[in-house]
């Protein structure tokens, strides 16, 4: 099935790439826009992943997993939360980025409540995004944006992770992601 | 911000290296593998993308976020947001220009929340972390929030009366 699926993919690839190259070559003007659409966003990304990817993997190799269990796990009170909104304060990028630094939260030991919270908040209260927000849309846009959206974030993140916890539900373990 | 990253990345290795050369190869040892693996899902998120944003430009957007109908609006200006990846450097500026254009705070608040919360074409991506089945309703809870949040917005800025 996995196999199968991934065959799936390989061709839908590699169709699309001939589409783009075929497109430039006889001109075709949605296949030449779809590529560079393609590639305004590729170097976006480039621009981030790689940073994101070495900080994770520091942060893997140095941060201790009783650290992370104690100030983010299952034992973990309210503070947690704080703490994992200040992260995703500083988080760059945008849910691309805040999917992968949540897993190895979780990996490390954080609980789910606090990891659902954690890419929630890259979402919403990235702080350079919320600055740009704020000069676009004014100051109370903003922060009715933030009182109102924080709050059901963890709100719903707490259900969540209970719910997910008390039927057993654990994310897919992977060793290589 | 590309080198506002960059430099904490380049200090934090430099850092690294300087206490332990080991843990610092692993580091990047770790980082390649997890990026690699990964890159696969990330590839068909771009191409997702880049054929949702051929599909719905920024002037399709436009128009239909403009509607006198804030019901019409807002459910058009969350799917919109579900459905399409902006960095916030475009969005913003996009949704300063449609606020000046009469677009309610309401129908922005609705787009630009969920443009953040909510990521179908990052569904590959989300999946290979956290199952489908989380993914599924993490984006459903996310949609919920920003429909509050727009509602709320709505009130405050009196356009739902």
């Amino acid at each position: 099935m996995k196999k199968q699926n991934n065959f799936i993919k390989i061709i839908f690839i590699v169709f699309y790439f001939i589409f783009i190259i075929v497109s430039f070559i006889i001109d075709f003007q949605p296949g030449k826009q779809i590529g560079l659409n393609f590639k305004t966003f590729t170097i976006e990304m480039l621009k981030i992943l790689p940073c994101a990817f070495i900080l994770i993997g520091l942060f893997e190799v140095w941060v201790k997993k009783e650290k992370v269990e104690k100030h983010l796990g299952k034992d973990s009170g309210m503070m947690s939360y704080f703490w994992v909104i200040l992260l995703a304060g500083t988080t760059v990028g945008g849910l691309y980025v805040a999917f992968p630094v949540a897993y190895t939260l979780f990996k490390k030991g954080a609980k789910l409540s606090v990891i659902f919270t954690y890419v929630g908040a890259a979402g919403i209260c990235r702080i350079p995004m919320t600055i740009f927000e704020a000069s676009f849309m004014g100051i109370k846009f903003t922060i009715i944006r933030l009182i109102v959206s924080i709050p059901l974030v963890i709100f719903s993140s707490i259900l969540l992770g209970n719910y997910l916890e008390k039927k057993k539900y654990n994310l897919p373990l992977k060793s290589n992601l | 911000m590309f080198y506002y990253l960059l430099s904490i990345t380049i200090v934090a290795l430099i850092i690294s290296f300087i206490f332990d050369k080991k843990k610092t190869i692993k580091a990047i040892q770790v980082s390649y593998k997890k990026f690699t693996n990964i890159l696969p899902a990330f590839l068909i998120m771009l191409i997702l993308v880049s054929i949702a944003l051929f599909l719905v430009p920024d002037e399709v957007i436009m128009h239909y976020l403009g509607s006198k109908n804030n019901f019409f609006s807002v459910t058009l200006a969350s799917i919109f947001g579900s459905i399409t990846l902006m960095p916030g450097f475009i969005a913003y500026p996009l949704c300063g220009i449609l606020l000046k254009k009469g677009v309610s705070y309401m129908a922005l608040a609705a787009f630009t929340t969920t443009l953040m919360m909510v990521g179908v074409l990052s569904y590959p991506v989300e999946k290979e972390y956290f199952g489908a089945k989380v993914t599924i309703i993490r984006n459903l809870i996310s949609f919920i929030i920003s429909i509050i949040v727009a509602v709320t917005i709505g009130f405050f800025f009196g356009e739902l009366i």
